[in-house]
């Protein structure tokens, strides 16, 4: 901060990577008010809390141990190498709070540490802390109205705090193993966020089964109409503005990219590969269009598939529209909600999932189909600015779309889902599913209201007379 | 008496670290902190789990149990 062209650079990045965060915050207001709007009016306040109670929850675990994972596990570990250290995101360590970047305080961080990670550290945590919020929060939406709080929270911090971190450190991290080995690009997540939460849903569903009512004795699907179609718009309206938050926390605002002489500075994506915030608002919006006229196509102008259908283009073309034309980041994303939407339904009928909001599509097969797609797409392109690390690849996508879905997503949400189902931790009791989650809140305000109700007739005798 | 890890801002401000009272407590509020989150877990499994059982038998001053009602689970 000694001369004014680097404090300038310091002091943006931190306002640009602050300003995603407030952004971001929209995706969460949006998924509270869509889960409550899909949930039945007898489960509204618990369905409101399940979700709400993530943002604490999750931001603690991410400050004690998610954000450490991000830096430490780039080599497995034991994949390609062992821990590497990471001083300033352990959360003991000084730069975890409020500082200057002066001279350290303690042996365990350097100069050189506090100088870079001072002004940067906490907004650059922050940006990485709500997209575990997302990752929680689109497990959360799949199993409304059956599952015990508890069981989710623990769930949530599982998916939130640790397991999406991880996928973060292999396939998202300049050098995790993942980039070097697979040559996995995944710029603006479609599997490191998307497949993953959607997988680790899908895990969780297997366990937890369908709420009462939804199969019929032939196995069909019966439809459980949204409470409040508006609420369910609204919210995802909320989301979609969320999403550009999103998209420009996924990237670098300005770094010099020139290697070798000279200097050249950009914009980047998260593996410091060049792209610009046009670049990606081009083809944001062209999958959004894409995947919104797929799917009013393929509902037949359903309101809920057709707003979740916007996400789920986005979703599909994420993991190469850093370097997509946007008429093929539109067909991929009109594409991707063709798949999501047939997934879908054909899981539900041969596997009787009952996925409410359709997380498990719109996130999860979207997302995994994203990923593969990228492969073929942006085949032999640079997965990395690093020369020596693999190139894009079909087979290394393929590999990077199974590790985010099924062994970081399923296997996990599968295993824990039992875990918790064995303690009698998962499911609500069946009279309380009947009689709706917030039964007891319910009994309480008629209680309430009865009382004031005889009160104000009493008192209104005394006026009158 | 200060808690403060520098004197004044009238220095050379670049030789400042960290802002917050107390540098040397981290460990120590790591500790505290992850004990209130565990605590907070055990806390709200018990309540989440006494809610359903007092919700079953109508205890806890209610005026039905959830048991005891029928409600067509896509009636609302």
């Amino acid at each position: 901060m000694d001369n004014e062209l680097s404090s300038l650079t310091i002091i943006f990045t931190e306002f640009y990577y602050w300003v995603t965060v407030v952004f971001m915050f929209l995706i969460h207001v949006g998924f509270c008010v869509y889960e409550v709007g899909v949930s039945r009016r007898k489960n509204h306040l618990h369905t409101l809390m399940k979700n709400t109670m993530i943002v604490p929850l999750v931001t603690v675990t991410f400050y004690f141990f998610g954000w450490w994972i991000y830096f430490a596990f780039p080599n497995g570990p034991g994949v390609i190498g062992g821990l590497i250290a990471a001083p300033w995101a352990v959360p003991w360590s000084e730069l975890m709070g409020a500082h200057l970047g002066g001279a350290p305080a303690s042996d365990a961080v350097s100069a050189a540490d506090t100088i870079y990670w001072a002004r940067i550290n906490g907004v650059f945590w922050a940006a990485f802390l709500l997209f575990s919020w997302t990752a929680a929060s689109i497990v959360s939406g799949a199993c409304i109205e059956r599952i015990r709080s508890g069981a989710f929270w623990i769930l949530a911090v599982l998916i939130g705090s640790a397991l999406w971190i991880i996928d973060a450190a292999w396939g998202w991290h300049p050098d995790g193993w993942m980039v070097q080995k697979l040559g996995y690009h995944d710029a603006y997540a479609s599997g490191v966020i998307h497949a993953i939460a959607g997988g680790f849903a899908l895990g969780v569903l297997t366990v937890l089964g369908p709420r009462i009512g939804k199969f019929r004795a032939d196995g069909s699907a019966r439809i459980i109409p949204p409470a409040n179609p508006w609420f369910v718009t609204i919210g995802l309206f909320l989301i979609f503005t969320g999403f550009w938050g999103f998209y420009a926390a996924c990237n670098v605002p300005i770094i010099d990219i020139q290697s070798g002489d000279g200097v050249f500075f950009s914009a980047t994506n998260i593996y410091l590969g060049p792209t610009s915030l046009s670049a990606i608002t081009f083809n944001f919006l062209m999958s959004l269009a894409g995947g919104m006229m797929m799917g009013y196509v393929v509902s037949r102008g359903d309101p809920f598939w057709t707003y979740s259908s916007g996400l789920a283009g986005i979703i599909a073309a994420s993991a190469g529209n850093d370097l997509y034309h946007p008429i093929q980041a539109m067909l991929i994303g009109a594409a991707g909600v063709m798949f999501m939407y047939k997934m879908h339904y054909w899981v539900e009928r041969r596997f009787k999932i009952d996925d409410a909001v359709g997380a498990v599509a719109v996130h999860g097969y979207a997302g995994f189909f994203g990923v593969v797609v990228a492969g073929f797409m942006l085949w032999g392109y640079p997965a990395s600015p690093n020369p020596d690390y693999a190139v894009i690849t079909p087979w290394g996508q393929l590999a990077g779309a199974v590790i985010m879905f099924g062994v970081l997503g399923f296997l996990p949400g599968f295993l824990a889902a039992k875990i918790l189902a064995a303690s009698n931790m998962l499911r609500i009791p069946r009279a309380i599913e009947l009689a709706g989650l917030d039964f007891k809140h319910e009994q309480q305000d008629e209680q309430h209201s009865s009382e004031v109700l005889a009160a104000e007739a009493t008192e209104g005798q005394g006026v009158n007379s | 008496m200060s808690t403060a890890s520098f004197e004044n801002f009238a220095g050379t401000i670049a030789d400042i670290g960290p802002l917050y009272p107390f540098v040397g407590s981290e460990m120590i509020l790591v500790i505290v902190a992850v004990i209130f989150w565990l605590w907070w877990h055990v806390q709200q499994l018990r309540a989440e789990q006494r809610e359903y059982d007092e919700e079953m038998d109508g205890g806890d001053g209610q005026q039905q149990s959830a048991q005891s009602v029928h409600r067509d689970p896509s009636s609302k």
